[in-house]
């Protein structure tokens, strides 16, 4: 633990082991989020032609999106509807009526010299978003924050440039260029990398449940700009820097907590924070200053003159007469009934019908396609879900994360796995032996249970006589530890029945173990 | 030629329309015999073009009021307005100069962007009190929304063509992102 390093106000933070609560002096670090969620739609913002990846480069493209004279932005319906199903998911208020601005800079991916967003006012404003962190020593203690959303806009995105340094030139592909995006601007309410990190994760999980991004931080699907800065409690926020260039949620979490370091170690060694824009190099793990920002970019912000506002309804009542029936409107009441289960209401559930704890359902929900998979095993075993959960959990995941693979690669089919837990419910093995099969089953995937178990003469030797043989055998062997045993100290018991195991090369029935050792020596 | 000739002809039609009118003034009484008559004037008159006149007013009994005010309204302002910037800063002319690609250091440029300053200041001397600031025409209309089929791109073997450059259906840009007034005159 690096003594430089913020406890922050919450006292469970994990690199700090001081537990008291932040002295007035220790400076914090404040962290808000702009988040660009790329919107999945058949078609692009402002104009019809196709969204997609890996295209030939300028194939999808239009009139529109290359700029030429006399073209003219005509709104995406759907764009609109994902951006207002994510604000109601996030509950934010939805501005009936909002207005599109242009932002001009120049750039050579921006063939129009500006960007339709907007300023003014957003389709929505003032949410929030619900996040857990997994804390405690343990990593099994639900830590429920929020953090506050101060708008969602549409705006739209520029195109790729490739540069080609050897030939002194830049190539423009605009096939992403008026792609719809939402930009949502979080508060600067959270104060480590950590947060930062668990809430992508849960907005990742509530635009994947919405269908309106797919949230592939790598692809680009979902961009995340940091805004760093250091205080004092209670004191005015401190020069803020950007941080860009992050390409996924553990990346965002050091290079804020770096970005945190830096600037309180520059303002212990008497420095000012610069007001800059800096790049996180994932390979050094440092942010780097971005070359020639120039001073502050004037953006010259003008309302859009091509586009009347957006008007969104409450109900179809509230539809004027004439647009009624017409596809071109977006009425709120039908798309707040349609909004598919969100990740916190899954968590809810699972914890209220499997008996789970709420760490657990955390777990499932995390991963993709864990909670199928255990729903899956829940429902070819007669075990009780609670204990199905470690095995799910712990022992599967464990080996998913080992050989980092996702749960869809998974060697091992839920089937396979209730049948292996049938067998340990059942008592022909042990726990033990269990994780051993499961072992062999992910390397050999397409081995069953029973097979393994009859091979190696793994089932759980429940013959009494065997067993009482053993057991004889052991507790001669270890006279002191008998005597110790029925002098009073039960914790003996634990070391005769390791030797016993270890006889038996943990096939014997723990339970029968411990019955007759307790027998035998009392 | 033909646009005098159809003023002409124009005029001579509003003549016979005017001096019914003027006859009403004096027999207002007499409306539905006047609207026959000029109705019937109208038809006989030899000089009407052949496409129906549009005649404002015709019903109406009120005097033709025209909103056109027949002295300018307006004073030309002093030179005692709001001042603007007295010297434009050399780190503002860079700004300027970066945001909108033209080199004007030269001093008759100075000197032209200082004029155009001050004459935008006039604008400082309305009042605007109470007064929502507009955007567009648009702005009290609504935005159509349309829906989400693909109908248009694939038209890269006409967009390439358009650029002077290009390198493998690429686009090609100098290679510094940012365009900047040195690199890039027009």
């Amino acid at each position: 633990v690096q003594p430089g390093k913020p406890s922050a106000t919450s006292p469970r933070h994990w690199k700090s082991s001081d537990t008291s609560p932040t002295s007035p002096t220790r400076l914090v670090g404040v962290v808000g989020l702009e988040i660009h969620a790329q919107i999945q739609s058949n078609t692009k913002l402002f104009s019809g032609s196709k969204v997609g990846f890996s295209a030939p480069p300028n194939s999808l493209v239009s009139f529109f999106d290359a700029s030429l004279p006399g073209t003219l932005p005509v709104l995406n319906r759907r764009c609109v509807e994902a951006a207002v199903m994510t604000a109601l998911a996030l509950n934010c208020t939805i501005n009936k009526k909002s207005f599109f601005d242009r932002k001009h800079y120049f750039y050579a991916d921006l063939p129009a010299g500006y960007q339709i967003t907007q300023q003014r006012r957003a389709v929505a404003v003032d949410g929030q978003l619900a996040y857990s962190l997994l804390g405690g020593r343990k990593r099994n203690q639900i830590q429920s924050r929020t953090v506050r959303i101060k708008q969602i806009q549409l705006e739209q995105d520029s195109g790729k440039s490739l540069h080609d340094d050897q030939r002194s030139q830049t190539l423009i592909d605009l096939n992403r260029a008026g792609v719809g995006l939402m930009e949502l601007v979080m508060e600067p309410d959270m104060s480590c990398g950590e947060q930062a990190a668990a809430a992508v994760r849960e907005l990742q999980l509530v635009l994947q449940a919405l269908g309106t991004c797919q949230g592939n931080m790598s692809e680009g699907q979902l961009r995340v700009d940091a805004n760093v800065s250091v205080h004092r409690p209670g004191e005015e926020l401190g020069v803020r820097t950007e941080v860009k260039n992050i390409n996924s949620a553990r990346f965002l979490s050091r290079a804020i907590d770096y970005e945190i370091q830096r600037q309180i170690e520059a303002l212990g060694r008497g420095e000012a924070v610069l007001n800059e824009t800096r790049t996180y190099d994932s390979k050094s793990g440092h942010t780097i200053p971005m070359r020639d920002k120039e001073g502050l970019q004037d953006y010259r912000f003008m309302p859009e003159p091509n586009l009347p506002p957006l008007v969104v309804y409450e109900d179809r009542g509230s539809v004027p007469a004439g647009l009624l029936g017409a596809e071109g409107v977006v009425v709120l009441e039908g798309l707040r009934e349609g909004l598919p289960e969100l990740p916190s209401v899954k968590r809810a559930r699972l914890v209220r019908s499997y008996g789970l704890l709420p760490e657990h359902s955390f777990t499932l929900v995390n991963e993709d396609g864990l909670m199928e998979y255990f729903e899956a095993v829940v429902k070819e075993t007669r075990k009780e879900p609670r204990k199905l959960i470690g095995w799910v959990t712990n022992e599967l995941l464990g080996h998913l994360k080992h050989h980092n693979l996702s749960v869809s690669k998974c060697p091992v089919s839920p089937s396979a796995l209730a049948e292996l837990l049938e067998l340990q419910e059942a008592g022909h093995i042990s726990s033990t032996v269990a994780k051993q099969v499961l072992g062999e089953m992910w390397r050999d995937p397409g081995r069953r249970a029973p097979e393994v178990v009859r091979e190696q003469d793994l089932g759980l030797v429940c013959d009494s006589s065997d067993l009482q043989r053993v057991c004889q055998r052991v507790l001669d062997s270890h006279p002191d530890l008998v005597r110790a045993l029925q002098e009073g100290n039960k914790k003996v018991l634990n070391r005769l029945m390791g030797l016993v195991q270890k006889e038996t090369k943990g096939r014997a029935d723990p339970v029968l173990v411990r019955s007759l050792l307790e027998e035998k020596t009392s | 030629m033909l646009g005098i000739h159809q003023i002409y002809g124009r005029r001579r039609v509003q003549l016979n329309i005017i001096l019914p009118l003027l006859c009403r003034y004096y027999y207002a009484s007499r409306t539905d015999n006047m609207l026959s008559t000029n109705v019937k004037t109208l038809r006989k008159t030899r000089n009407t073009p052949s496409r129906p006149v549009t005649v404002a007013r015709l019903y109406s009994s009120n005097k033709h009021n025209s909103k056109v005010p027949k002295v300018p309204t307006w004073e030309p302002l002093g030179e005692d307005r709001i001042p603007s910037l007295p010297q434009v800063s050399s780190d503002l002319v860079d700004k300027l100069e970066r945001l909108a690609l033209v080199d004007f250091r030269t001093k008759e440029g100075l000197v032209c962007l200082e004029r155009a300053i001050r004459f935008a200041d006039h604008l400082n001397m309305v009042d605007t009190t109470g007064v929502e600031p507009m955007d567009s025409v648009l702005e009290h209309g609504q935005l159509f929304l349309r829906g989400d089929t693909v109908t248009e791109g694939d038209c890269a073997e006409k967009l390439l063509p358009l650029s002077n450059t290009t390198v493998e259906e690429y686009f090609v840009a100098p290679p510094v992102g940012n365009k900047t007034s040195t690199s890039n005159r027009h």
